[in-house]
């Protein structure tokens, strides 16, 4: 069977979270939502996984952690043992207080830039990337489930066609590949 | 939702206040005088600093309209409601200082501020000086010449005008919001919420100069040699995260209870996030104060942590430490703010690591290098005291309604979900 793709659009948020709640108690699998702005609670409804973007942050902070305890190191002890204000500079933990500013800017730095950039190319958002959402008008006032037939493979395309008819629905597309 | 003191909680904080009155006798007996009394003010300072920071949070979430604190709006007040007792017994320190039975505020000795002293008067208990050298007045030897520099903002009568400007502001605004609130229950509407809105942010600007000059008052007066900018932010800071940790375990021991239905996962996990922030916030103010003071090297302002790391380095640490990596790599994620065996564990924790916080600041002032460590009984005292504050915070909470009704922001607090 071809793969088939049904949008279905909503003109508001809280039919399309209605619509969601009435398509998965019949058994219907939403494959993704797409709308103007973040839409308060449709995740665990329509079995979005957690995000993990929160553990990437955690790992470039550390990352970012490390490179700057190694880049204090190796600039102002190893390299060129730097005498700032009289302080000791011969040995890395007796100069660590003057490095924790740097320590903490490198880090937020790190954990801030890495977790923006995984999420624009995790959502392939990237400058100059083809857009992925089906209909221009969910970037203004719209709002579009995605309903995948291959994730619905127990209902036949007239039977999801016929659930989704039985929402609030604005308009609906179908579209074969 | 009702909720009376059970006689198991009454039992085990008047059990607790009998520890405290012991310790109390006894600490008189055989602890430093000084220490003795720099132990009430610990104890006065850390649970009014609470019941402050509370009412600080209630005038916050006013001016800022915030929704999601209704439903434990209510805990907020309640633990404001222990500011008269605090405020009793600053009282008693302070007016124990003033008499001179302490010697914890070392600026209030008339010996440091005057350069002249009588010489008929040497000997007797209470010398005479003067400012100036007039005839039989003789060069008095303990004068001190930066804290004499310092009288014009720390003397006594200034200080006490200032302390009763505090105490009244602070009872009159725990009262009005307490009775605003109230009568909110009974009447509805909107518009004392939009009186609370305007007050709260009133409250803001008093509380926005007063944290810092309280602190000078009562806590950086202490060493009174020393003074950094940063000190007025970091006691606030320390008032804020206790008073958050304390609101957070009370709702969790509230909802085990099973009377706040409707406080779901969303509120706890904001309000775990409170004390993770405000710890994090802490940590960086005293971080920011040691290491401007460390860096430029002044003598003026080293001496402050030079004293604490030779007698209190391996404690001051500890709790440094403790206080910051807790909450920040326990409470990072969001699992763990919605775990409640797991925030109760570390929000007990860090609130004895802010008493000991709260002790640092203290102690070191009063006792210097004769510290011996914590004497039995200076825990003894602290229990008593965490005694009555349990007590008097679960009375008022049993003083009214658990939920605010009719506050035009309840169905939303209610529905609560990040």
């Amino acid at each position: 069977m071809a793969n088939s793709v049904i949008y279905a659009m909503y003109d508001d948020d809280q039919t399309l979270i209605k619509a969601a709640k009435d398509l998965v108690a019949k058994g219907v699998r939403v494959k993704d939502c797409y709308s103007p702005f973040p839409i308060h609670g449709i995740d665990p409804i329509i079995g979005i996984k957690r995000t993990r973007l929160g553990i990437v942050s955690f790992m470039f902070g550390l990352g970012g952690l490390s490179l700057a305890l190694l880049g204090t190191w190796y600039f102002m002890i190893h390299d060129w043992p730097m005498n700032i204000g009289g302080k000791p500079n011969f040995a890395y933990h007796f100069n660590v207080p003057s490095f924790v500013p740097i320590l903490f800017e490198f880090t937020v730095f790190c954990a801030a830039h890495g977790m923006a950039f995984t999420y624009l190319i995790r959502n392939r958002t990237l400058p100059g990337m083809p857009a992925v959402n089906p209909d221009p008008r969910t970037t203004d006032d719209k709002f579009v489930l995605e309903i995948d037939s291959q994730e619905n493979y127990s209902m036949s395309a007239e039977d999801l066609m016929e659930a989704v008819k039985g929402t609030e629905v604005f308009e609906l597309n179908h579209k074969q590949y | 939702m009702e909720f009376s003191v059970t006689n198991r909680g009454r039992i085990i904080s008047l059990l607790m206040m009998a520890i405290g009155v012991i310790s109390l006798i006894l600490g008189y007996m055989y602890q430093e005088h000084d220490q003795f009394w720099a132990n009430l003010l610990i104890n006065g300072l850390f649970f009014t600093f609470i019941s402050l920071g509370a009412l600080f949070f209630i005038a916050l979430q006013y001016a800022t309209e915030a929704a999601w604190s209704m439903m434990v709006r209510r805990i907020y007040e309640a633990v404001s409601r222990f500011l008269p007792y605090g405020i009793g017994l600053l009282l008693v320190v302070f007016i124990g200082a003033s008499l001179h039975m302490n010697h914890i505020y070392h600026w209030m000795d008339p010996a440091a501020t005057h350069e002249y002293v009588l010489e008929s008067s040497l000997g007797s208990g209470h010398p005479h000086f003067v400012d100036t050298l007039e005839e039989g007045a003789a060069v008095n030897e303990e004068y001190d010449s930066i804290i004499a520099g310092k009288s014009a903002f720390l003397n006594l009568p200034f200080w006490w005008i200032r302390n009763i400007i505090y105490f009244g502001i602070f009872l009159f605004f725990m009262n009005y919001f307490r009775k605003q609130s109230l009568r909110e229950d009974k009447e509805g509407g909107i518009n004392i919420h939009m009186t609370n809105y305007r007050r709260g942010a009133l409250f803001l600007v008093f509380f926005a100069v007063f944290s810092s000059t309280l602190s000078w008052d009562w806590v950086m007066s202490i060493d009174t040699h020393w003074f950094s900018t940063m000190f007025g932010w970091y006691t606030f800071s320390g008032m804020w995260v206790t008073s958050m940790i304390v609101s957070l375990i009370l709702v969790l021991y509230l909802k085990s209870k099973g009377l706040l239905p409707n406080v779901n996962d969303s509120h706890v996990h904001d309000m775990g996030k409170w004390v993770f922030a405000t710890s994090f916030l802490w940590t960086y103010l005293w971080f920011s104060q040691f290491m401007l003071i460390w860096y430029s090297d002044i003598p003026e302002e080293v001496t402050y942590f030079q004293s604490r790391f030779e007698t209190y380095g391996v404690p001051m640490f500890t709790m440094m430490f403790i206080n910051f990596a807790l909450p920040m790599l326990v409470l990072m994620s969001r699992d763990a703010k919605r775990n409640v065996r797991l925030l109760i564990t570390i929000s007990t924790i860090i609130f004895f690591g802010h008493w000991f916080d709260v002790y640092l600041m203290v102690i070191p002032g009063v006792m210097f290098e004769h510290w011996a460590g914590i004497h039995p009984t200076e825990i003894g005292m602290m229990i008593g005291f965490l005694g009555l504050f349990i007590l008097v915070t679960l009375r008022a909470l049993a003083s009214a309604r658990l939920v605010p009704e009719n506050s035009p922001y309840l169905e939303e607090s209610i529905q609560h979900s990040i």
